[in-house]
């Protein structure tokens, strides 16, 4: 399992242009931040000019990885080995951190413009390009440390943007979010000193070499597991997610529903896969807690007044899929179709999620910028006038829904496959239980917005491109749909 | 040599004019109806040049990669082909007639946008080659229809659309199940694989008959087969143009060409019958045009009376599957087009007259005749086709039926024909005498409910012409059944394939 991760020897030297391209990808983020709150930030095209060279380093990494598979890249610094390693995965997951980084970071200036933020705005920049570097190394990092320090640093940032809003409960909701998530990182690095106390070593290669199933690594593996479970809002640990987006800046949500809460979903899947390869129950606990996500977070999306809530909630259910998907993925006995079939849905459906969700969280946002109002009431009537967000919304959601032809259909289409070919009923029914689900809220939404015996408001105009950003990203996460093949390809490659 | 451009841009095109119809503002309406209308006629151009290569024996197909295992394929073959110039020909009569319909009514860049869009998944719906390919097209059409419904927003057309989503959305999913299932045991079957599922017969008896309900029980929503059909009724509440062109032909065929699809090109007629699946699909059927017929003759309004006929004659297609001959086939591929030719007059007639008269109620149509002739003719064709009368289309079906019931030897599917006949006239012939023979407002007796003069003529030229061309079609295809490419040709056509090696 862990070659997947791209966890294995590789004797290819990279090229020097690669060296270049990791810095860019690792640093340029964080250093543009800075710049930005330097040099304030009024339009567009800056931004424009600063994610040429972020994009590029992303092309030139998948360029070197698909000549040359894996690429792996080796420091020694004071005694400490540190390496970082790209496959398939990681490249896709670059490139994805990339894009909807630059979504958002291109959606910011309209948007803070036309909701009147104050002078802590510019601080957003910086945290912003804090949460990207980070999450860069995450899905490059080979080591615990690294891994934790990514961890920590993306987490601290993502608490700190969530309450540059500045307005009472949207501090409230940050300062307990910082608490969870210092609570969840404590319980890692216990996790992870345990694994050095008794394994000596931290890095993730050797550790899979090592380490033996035993209460060791059970309890370690559980430790993690919370933390992380914890910072990802899994159910049933996702309480904190609404409250903090309800007042969260739109950009802030888009990234955090979108990237931050994924990487460590992705360290928990890695870690596991590590500590716990053949164990039966751990996989199946989340499997089950997963199908509670589906229904109950679509429950919550369903029963609520708020859009940003709707939208929210919609991201527990949506973790439920992965969720249900781990008993394909780890234990004893599961036969190579099955797993390659849920190992690639899983990601599929992480990407279109993550690039849809993006795309409603800005979609809703304009909608609510436009109206004035943040509740599904207050949408009535909208379908006259704000034609475009409201079909941005609906092609994200198509996506959430998993109806054809996007990339959560074709996920879903394979996870489906594999548990059916594992005979996982009870998994293929929370599958489809999470289509209905979905539909419910998402039309629920639509259903105010045809309403033409609403009165006629007056609306906000919206600054030009905010609405098309949105419209792009959803594209996105639907042409993932029908073109799964080309980054499912690339996840292919690598192996030893 | 394969054209694969060929299904590709006629699948494009609609698509194409959907995503410029959305782009272009809402008043910009010249332009729209541009659009529209070039689409329409470029696409039947396509659709006619398929016609062709397929009758000269190619078949054009597009195909790529989506997933391990899974390709998306659009392929031209007969069954297809004959689909899809259903609904391009259908689709360009509907537009002109909604141009005019919805003349100076609000949203109007969103109806045209959301129709186009459904009259791309009808195409996608023909040409699917594989079960994946005509789910996704067939999901893009409930999705796409959603709007269309919804379109007046009032609470009731909100309501409409609710249900409809529950009942369509809910078919989505078992349909999903029905296709995850069978690709987990066969991999990817195209339609137009020789083999069909016979191999898994001995090993896999009961999953097969599992993947069947299934996969029919999906499309049978759609299809509006009692008890699924209770979403049909209430989406009249829509526009007449897509009760017209989407109630009554697309989305409804789109089930029972699904069916079709299932049993002919998927399982296979033997495999089928095999199953012992087939005669339950007839008795279901034959229980629905019952059902259907009866119910018409108990509603009072003019819409809903076609709804439930629409849910009986639809019926008859599926009917024709059930009784596995050669002519129970041709019949059930005939209706297939005839019963879009007659419902669409029907509809667009019902239309017409609650534009121009206000007229929603069937008691209110006394007379009508005298005031809008042509209407009233075309009206009284489709009647006539319904009913089963020669020389109208939808005589011809009823004779293939009943020879391929007696060929059978299904006799009590020729009592179903009768009775459904008789019940038929029994909803019709009333709505024609009232429009004839009784003295009503334009004999000077009482008023219309709301008259409106629209053009020159008996009313506004953009709905009359569809209506009075669909009509001239239906008597056409009955008329000229012997022609070669009439309905009834291709039909035969079709069976030979399926029936002959």
């Amino acid at each position: 399992m862990i070659w997947r991760f791209g966890l294995f020897d590789h004797t290819f030297e990279p090229l020097a242009l690669t060296h270049w391209a990791l810095l860019a990808a690792l640093g340029l983020p964080l250093l543009l931040g800075l710049l930005a709150v330097v040099f304030p930030l009024k339009r567009a095209w800056p931004i424009v000019l600063a994610s040429v060279p972020v994009l590029a380093s992303g092309l030139v990494l998948l360029f070197a990885y698909d000549q040359a598979g894996l690429l792996r890249w080796q420091w020694e610094i004071a005694g400490v080995h540190l390496s970082l390693r790209l496959n398939g995965l990681s490249v896709l997951l670059l490139l994805m951190t990339q894009v909807i980084g630059v979504a958002a970071a291109l959606y910011t200036p309209g948007y803070l413009r036309l909701s009147e933020t104050g002078s802590l705005a510019r601080w957003l920049w910086p945290l912003m390009g804090v949460v990207l570097s980070a999450l860069s190394l995450i899905w490059l990092a080979t080591d615990l440390l690294t891994l934790y320090a990514a961890l920590e640093l993306m987490g601290l940032a993502a608490v700190g943007m969530l309450m540059l809003s500045g307005k009472v409960p949207a501090l409230v909701a940050g300062m307990r979010y910082l608490l969870l998530a210092l609570v969840g990182s404590l319980t890692y690095l216990l996790g992870v000193a345990l694994i050095l106390g008794h394994w000596g070593r931290l890095d993730l290669q050797g550790l899979a070499d090592v380490i033996e199933p035993g209460p060791v690594a059970w309890f370690a593996a559980a430790l993690i597991g919370a933390g992380l479970a914890l910072k990802a809002a899994l159910f049933p640990l996702h309480a904190w997610l609404t409250p903090v987006h309800e007042s969260a800046w739109t950009p802030v949500s888009a990234l955090h529903a979108a990237l931050v809460i994924k990487a460590s979903l992705f360290m928990l899947l890695q870690l596991w896969s590590i500590l716990l390869p053949d164990t039966f129950y751990a996989p199946r606990v989340i499997a089950w807690l997963g199908m509670l996500a589906i229904v109950w977070g679509g429950l919550l999306a369903w029963r609520t007044d708020s859009l940003k809530t709707l939208v929210a909630s919609s991201t527990v259910a949506q973790l439920g899929y992965l969720m249900v998907a781990f008993p394909l993925l780890l234990g004893p006995d599961i036969a190579p179709l099955p797993r390659a079939l849920a190992w690639e849905g899983f990601w599929l459906q992480l990407m279109g999620h993550a690039f849809a969700k993006a795309a409603m969280f800005m979609a809703a946002g304009n909608l609510i910028l436009a109206t004035g109002e943040s509740t599904l009431k207050g949408l009535a009537g909208t379908s006259r006038r704000l034609s475009l967000s409201l079909l941005v919304f609906g092609i994200a959601s198509i996506t959430l829904m998993g109806l054809p032809p996007s990339a959560g259909f074709t996920a879903k289409w394979m996870l489906l496959q594999a548990m059916i070919i594992t005979e996982q009923w009870w998994a293929v029914a929370a599958l489809l239980t999470g289509t209905l689900l979905t539909a419910a809220y998402v039309f629920r939404m639509f259903r105010y917005s045809f309403d033409e015996t609403a009165p006629r408001h007056r609306y906000q105009p919206l600054a030009p491109g905010m609405d098309l950003i949105a419209l792009t990203l959803a594209l996105i996460a639907f042409a993932l749909g029908l073109l799964a093949h080309f980054p499912l390809e690339l996840m292919h490659g690598g192996s030893p | 040599m394969n054209a694969a451009w060929l299904p590709l841009t006629a699948l494009a095109t609609s698509l194409l004019a959907a995503v410029t119809i959305f782009a272009l503002p809402e008043d910009a309406r010249r332009l729209r109806t541009t659009v529209n209308l070039v689409a329409a006629v470029f696409k039947i151009v396509l659709v006619a040049l398929m016609v062709r290569r397929v009758a000269a024996g190619h078949e054009d197909i597009f195909s790529f990669q989506v997933i391990g295992g899974v390709d998306f394929v659009l392929r031209t073959d007969a069954l297809g082909v004959m689909f899809a110039g259903l609904s391009s020909l259908l689709w360009l009569c509907t537009t002109v007639y909604a141009i005019g319909y919805l003349e100076n009514s609000a949203n109007r860049k969103r109806f045209f946008g959301f129709f186009s869009l459904c009259v791309a998944s009808t195409l996608g719906i023909a040409l699917a080659d594989n079960l994946f390919t005509f789910l996704i097209f067939y999901e893009m059409l409930t999705l796409s229809t959603y709007p269309l419904v919804v379109h007046r927003g009032t609470e009731k057309a909100l309501n409409a659309g609710r249900i409809y989503l529950r009942y369509t959305l809910s078919a989505g999913v078992v349909l999903l199940l029905g296709a995850v299932l069978l690709y987990s045991l066969t991999g990817d079957q195209s339609f137009s694989s020789e083999e069909g599922l016979g191999d898994y017969l001995n090993d896999h008896r009961g999953l097969l008959t599992l993947i069947f309900a299934l996969l029919v029980g999906g499309l049978a929503v759609k299809a509006a087969m009692v008890p699924l059909h209770g979403w049909l009724p209430r989406a009249m509440v829509a526009p007449a143009p897509v009760s017209a062109l989407l109630h009554a032909v697309a989305v409804v065929k789109a089930g029972a060409f699904g069916i079709l699809r299932v049993v002919y090109d998927l399982f296979g007629v033997e495999l089928s019958v095999e199953l012992g699946v087939i005669t339950v699909l007839a008795v279901a059927a034959s229980f629905t045009i019952i059902y259907g017929s009866l119910r018409a003759i108990a509603q009072e309004e003019l819409k809903p009376r076609l709804a439930f006929s629409t849910i009986s004659q639809v019926s008859y297609v599926i009917l024709g599957i059930g009784l596995f001959g050669p002519f129970g086939t041709v019949g059930a591929l005939a209706h297939l087009l005839h019963q879009g030719l007659m419902k669409v007059t029907l509809f667009f007639c019902a239309g017409n007259y609650a534009e121009e008269l206000g007229i929603h109620r069937i008691d209110e149509m006394d007379g009508a005749g005298k005031r809008m002739p042509l209407t009233s003719i075309a009206f009284t064709i489709g009647a006539f086709g319904m009913i089963g009368l020669p020389p109208v289309a939808g005589f011809i079906t009823k004779w293939y039926l009943g020879v391929g019931a007696i060929q059978a030897e299904m006799y009590w599917v020729v009592g179903v024909l009768v009775a459904s006949s008789t019940l038929n006239a029994m909803y019709f012939l009333p709505i024609v005498h009232r429009l004839w023979f009784r003295l009503g407002p334009s004999h000077g007796k009482g008023g219309w409910p709301e008259e409106q003069r629209l053009g020159r003529l008996e009313t506004h030229g953009w709905l009359l012409w569809p209506m009075v061309f669909t009509a001239m079609a239906s008597l056409g295809a009955g008329l000229f059944a012997g022609l070669p490419f009439s309905p009834l040709d291709w039909a035969a056509r079709v069976a030979n394939g399926e029936y002959l090696p």
